[in-house]
């Protein structure tokens, strides 16, 4: 299995991570790979109201957060916690990765979007570009992370 | 059926499959169908409606959908028919995301509708356009089924209008 540096905040402590899908295997996938670079699941929730709770309770560093849910889909919890947050920094994952999906979800204040199958080197690039812990990735365009090539 | 319709969805279950798995899948078996779809294992079924309509139907058995959620999850997670429908739901959300995506991106616009899982005894699909592709997967975790059903909007419309006029 692919090894990956620790990415840790800036006081030397895990990254502390909300992962928000309405499908348990989908978040123990995220979560997988959360453990691989060294973070730790401070919350998880099935769709946007819990997630929006768990946000308030827990203020994670980073919000992974699917768009199709029931109850509330993932764009609108993130307009309603940036408007509370507006430091938040919320990364969507969907399998649905077209350019006007991208757009609404970065105009509610999502900082990325990695589209899925999510592969591990590519999220790992996005959190370490939304953690601000890529000097180089600053000035890098938003891509639609994980499209296929084929 | 056009080809250019079907191929998204061939090329995005094969990378979907690959790369989930982190493993080769291969195409095994390839052909045209115009029953009614009996269901192999748990199916997912998802409706497309717009530009271009019809449907898809991805159909795992129950003990494959297992091991396919148990590599996913990086641990074993307990056999329940739960489990199996999330995943089943999760893979054809996955396929049908990245096939929309490079449709959308051509310019097509339609809607995707939430995948329906199938777990009874009743064949599938029915209506005016069965006819369908259909195509096993071979993957480390078993065989996956995927029966894709497309049609642009405007050719159908065109054929019900030429029917109606003969009538």
């Amino acid at each position: 299995m692919q090894q990956f540096q620790a990415l840790l905040r800036k006081d030397q402590q895990p990254v502390r991570y909300l992962v928000v899908d309405d499908s348990v295997f989908a978040r123990k996938n995220l979560i997988k790979m959360i453990e691989l670079f060294g973070g730790e699941v401070a919350g998880e929730a099935g769709d946007g109201l819990t997630a929006i709770a768990e946000y308030n309770r827990i203020r994670p560093d980073i919000v992974l957060m699917d768009i199709t849910m029931p109850q509330m889909e993932g764009i609108e919890a993130v307009e309603r916690i940036v408007r509370q947050h507006a430091d938040a920094r919320i990364v969507m994952v969907s399998s649905v990765g077209y350019q006007e999906n991208i757009l609404a979800a970065l105009q509610k204040g999502a900082k990325h979007f990695v589209q899925k199958p999510v592969k591990p080197e590519v999220l790992y690039e996005i959190l370490r570009y939304v953690l601000g812990d890529d000097p180089n990735a600053a000035g890098a365009p938003v891509a639609l992370a994980g499209e296929h090539h084929s | 059926m056009r080809m250019e319709l079907i191929q998204p969805f061939i090329n995005a279950a094969d990378a979907v499959f690959a790369e989930s798995l982190q493993a080769p899948t291969r195409i095994v078996d390839l052909s045209m169908d115009e029953e009614t779809y009996r269901r192999k294992g748990v199916a997912a079924l998802i409706a497309i409606k717009g530009d271009i309509e019809g449907r898809v139907i991805l159909d795992l058995a129950p003990e494959v959908a297992m091991r396919v959620a148990n590599q996913l999850a990086g641990a074993p997670l307990p056999e329940s028919e739960q489990v199996v429908r999330e995943t089943v739901c999760e893979l054809a959300n996955m396929v049908i995301g990245n096939s929309v995506t490079l449709l959308n991106d051509q310019g097509f616009r339609f809607k995707v509708f939430p995948p329906e899982i199938h777990a009874n005894e009743e064949g599938l699909g029915g209506g005016v356009d069965t006819e369908a592709m259909v195509l096993c997967i071979e993957t480390p975790c078993g065989e996956v089924y995927l029966n894709i059903s497309m049609h642009y909007l405007h050719r159908r419309r065109r054929d019900q209008n030429a029917v109606a006029a003969l009538d």
